[in-house]
């Protein structure tokens, strides 16, 4: 019997189609079918400059924006050579993993909630409007920021930010700990995720699967420790590995990363007061915008303000691929330019493309009910798997 | 940071295991170690690449089309290489006509290539030869044309403004005062 | 305050005579005034006049039951309104129906490809009467910062729409204003209760 769990679902995370071949019960093919939310970002980035296109890459993985704007961002400073400065650095990595936390909150909340478990999916949410506000407050929208711009930020953080970030981060082990009290141990929930969509590690590789779902599969391959950026490489975290690649562990590898993520927020906001306090921009004003104050007192920040914003910087002709550790895997930018300010091609390697494609590896041969929970496990939207 | 094999030992061991290989090395532009290999033998290198135990790039991360019109040949495709073990990356290119768009799948070396063959063929019309199911992925199946090509419009819709649309009719004013009409329930405290 | 409780409904028995202690309930032209008005407020706190249509308006505007339609990043937006902080419980609508023979309206939350534009359509069809759209957010009301060849430019292309709300994605409050204004729509409308001229006229 051909069943199609359509692009209308209530548990496929967005318009994923999968058409299954069920015998009975059991699955004997799976074939995911997207394109449902293609939106052609790729051929719109052609036409736009980069910082214009910066907004379109909040729409892709719409769970952790800020993140999609970090790697875009240090992907086009690979392209022109420069590095942000390191306010910057620190403040891009305390919204990249608020932003983590973020995404991993609403995937175990849906999740949870197409399993069965309601009342994740309210404290999830609950915490999840907290990091909504921090968004708020430094950027202005609560969830497409376009925070990061190429060089640094568009803005330095507020003051009301320390505070409200550290009270944050101090009640969240608490809550992760909630999370835990009602599904760890709980029975319905290990049976319904204990041996429920195993995938081996030589699979998920060959599959050039990333992230979570990889390391829930015990290969501990994450980027921010192999190929750090952003000055990762100063801040003491563990990353958490899994060891039979069930979607069991694949939730235990994340609410491990919640935590993790809370300690690298919490080294990044003590440092924040460290840095310079004018260096939430590189002053480099061939490709970054000067700071408003200069532009209206001195005429070359003018000009360059002027000609950055209404024609684009210039990078130099060449590609470069630079990829960030997403919350839900490798997040890659590849740009190729060719001297004017729009792109000539942007190539985006999105994890969730890549994830869906162990769907079938994960789920033939096993119950139908159990395509919903490595839907879940897989932990996929669709904006970027469709872009 | 991102480490890179040694492209000189890269390009000795592929030549050595694959004799007449004409290889070359992209320099200017990359900023990545690009390394370009004929189209036709573009399976043999992935494989080798995959299963030499000095290189291991187990893992290919992506791969994709750019259009490079109007330079000839008019095609390239990107394939990047990671090794996990080694922690380096590697991007091969193969370069491919516009009048003969053909490249042999590497789908057998990596299965995830799979998805993204598809997609480089939905967007740029490459047909990768030895693909298992060479459709449409992310366009609907009936859709015409090959969007990301250069020479394909974006689409744009005109927007309609005042001053491009004639004969525009104005709503009706009487649409303003459509308000709640009140339905009068009294609370028991009242 | 009068000793015997008050029946405001009228009473015919034979043979019963106002007088009588244990006669019952008593007709209403037997009360004296103040017992006439103590009656007349006893009906007002317990029963309610009103037009069918705004009973039907009223019952139907408090209880939308949404279709789970979320596209995009707007249906983030709509998780959040069903979340603790911006509760649409309070308005009814926290039952958000699967099946779209189940519900009755139909939020359009995230950008509409060209693609899923059929599946939308064939969704809007399975609705029953009466239902409405809301277009959530700028990319289903106009196309939004996407106008491509991907992206259908505007919902309202297909369905018909009650209510745009804009924004990128819209606050959850403004979701729930334009559920407030659907709302108000709704109670404003003209219900039809009767078979349609039409068809009295045709049979």
């Amino acid at each position: 019997m051909v069943l199609n769990m359509g692009p209308q679902h209530p548990s496929t995370h967005g318009v994923l189609r999968v058409v299954l071949e069920l015998d009975g019960e059991n699955v004997v093919r799976a074939k995911p079918i997207i394109g449902y939310l293609h939106t052609g970002m790729e051929k719109q980035a052609e036409y736009k400059t980069y910082t214009q296109s910066i907004p379109q890459t909040d729409r892709m993985d719409y769970l952790a924006p800020m993140s999609n704007n970090l790697a875009f961002c240090l992907a086009c400073e690979k392209l022109l050579g420069i590095t942000a400065p390191p306010r910057a650095q620190v403040v891009r990595v305390l919204f990249a993993e608020l932003s983590r936390i973020a995404a991993h909150l609403v995937w175990l909340g849906t999740h949870a909630l197409d399993i069965g478990a309601a009342t994740v999916f309210f404290y999830c949410f609950r915490e999840r409007e907290r990091v909504m506000s921090m968004y708020e407050m430094v950027c202005g929208a609560r969830m497409t920021a376009s925070y990061f711009r190429v060089g640094g930020l568009a803005q330095d953080v507020p003051a009301e930010l320390a505070p409200f970030c550290k009270a944050f981060l101090d009640e969240m082990p608490g809550h992760i700990a909630t999370y835990e009290t009602l599904l760890t141990g709980n029975p319905i929930w290990l049976a319904r995720t204990q041996g429920v969509a195993r995938l081996s590690a030589d699979d998920a590789v060959a599959l050039g699967v990333t992230g979570p779902t990889l390391r829930g599969s015990n290969v501990a391959w994450d980027l921010r420790r192999a190929q750090p950026y952003s000055g990762y490489e100063h801040y003491d975290f563990e990353i958490p590995v899994g060891r039979n690649g069930d979607a069991f562990d694949r939730y235990r590898v994340r609410v491990e990363e919640m935590r993790q993520s809370v300690r690298i927020a919490q080294q990044a906001l003590a440092r924040l007061p460290e840095t310079d306090p004018a260096g939430y921009r590189l002053r480099d004003f061939k490709y970054v915008l000067p700071p408003k104050e200069e532009v209206k007192t001195s005429m070359e920040a003018l000009i360059h303000h002027f000609k950055i914003v209404s024609h684009g910087f210039f990078p130099p002709v060449g590609e470069a691929y630079h990829a960030i550790e997403a919350p839900k895997g490798e997040l890659g930018f590849y740009f190729v330019s060719d001297g004017t300010p729009r792109p000539w091609r942007m190539k985006v390697r999105s994890p969730s493309f890549v994830n869906l494609q162990a769907l079938p590896v994960m789920v033939e041969g096993r119950l139908v009910a159990d395509v919903v929970a490595a839907i879940g496990s897989l932990d996929i939207v669709l904006g970027e798997v469709d872009r | 940071m991102v480490g890179f094999p040694d492209p000189d030992r890269v390009a000795h061991r592929l030549r050595e295991a694959l004799p007449g290989l004409s290889l070359e090395r992209e320099t200017d532009g990359p900023r990545d170690l690009t390394l370009v290999a004929p189209r036709e033998r573009i399976v043999e290198v992935c494989a080798f690449l995959r299963d030499d135990a000095e290189f291991d790039f187990k893992m290919l991360s992506w791969l994709g089309g750019v259009d490079r019109l109007p330079r000839e040949p008019r095609f390239e495709v990107v394939y990047s290489l990671l090794s996990l073990t080694r922690n380096q990356r590697l991007h091969l290119k193969v370069r491919v006509p516009e009048e003969n768009p053909h490249v042999p799948s590497v789908a057998g070396v990596w299965p995830t290539a799979n998805w993204h063959e598809r997609e480089t063929y939905d967007f740029y019309g490459i047909v990768f030869d030895g693909h298992p199911d060479l459709t449409r992925i992310l366009l609907p199946e009936d859709w015409v044309g090959w969007p990301l090509r250069k020479d394909s419009p974006l689409g744009y819709e005109e927007v309609a403004f005042t001053h491009n649309t004639p004969g525009r009719v104005p709503p009706s004013p009487e649409l303003r005062r459509l308000g709640p009409r009140k339905v009068r329930a009294k609370s028991h405290a009242d | 305050m009068p000793d015997r409780p008050l029946n405001p409904f009228r009473t015919l028995g034979p043979g019963l005579r106002a007088s009588d202690p244990s006669a019952g309930p008593r007709p209403v032209t037997s009360l004296d005034a103040s017992e006439q008005e103590e009656l007349r407020r006893e009906v007002e706190r317990g029963v309610l006049f009103t037009k069918v249509e705004s009973m039907v308006n009223w019952a139907r505007a408090n209880a939308l039951w949404p279709l789970g339609f979320g596209l995009a990043c707007c249906a983030i937006e709509m998780m959040a309104i069903v979340g603790p902080r911006f509760d649409i419980a309070r308005f009814g609508a926290e039952v958000f129906r699967a099946s779209p023979r189940q519900a009755d309206l139909m939020i359009v939350a995230g950008r509409v490809s060209i693609k899923m534009a059929p599946v939308l359509r064939q969704l809007y069809d399975q609705m029953s009467e009466p239902k409405w759209v809301i277009a959530m957010g700028a990319c289903s009301s106009c196309g939004g910062v996407f106008n491509n060849y991907a992206i259908l430019q505007g919902v309202d292309k297909i369905v018909p729409v009650d209510v745009y709300v804009p924004g990128c994605p819209p606050r959850p409050e403004a979701l729930i204003h334009g559920i407030m204004k659907l709302q108000e729509k709704i109670l404003a409308s003209h219900v039809e209760l009767g078979p349609r001229p039409a068809e009295q006229g045709a049979a």
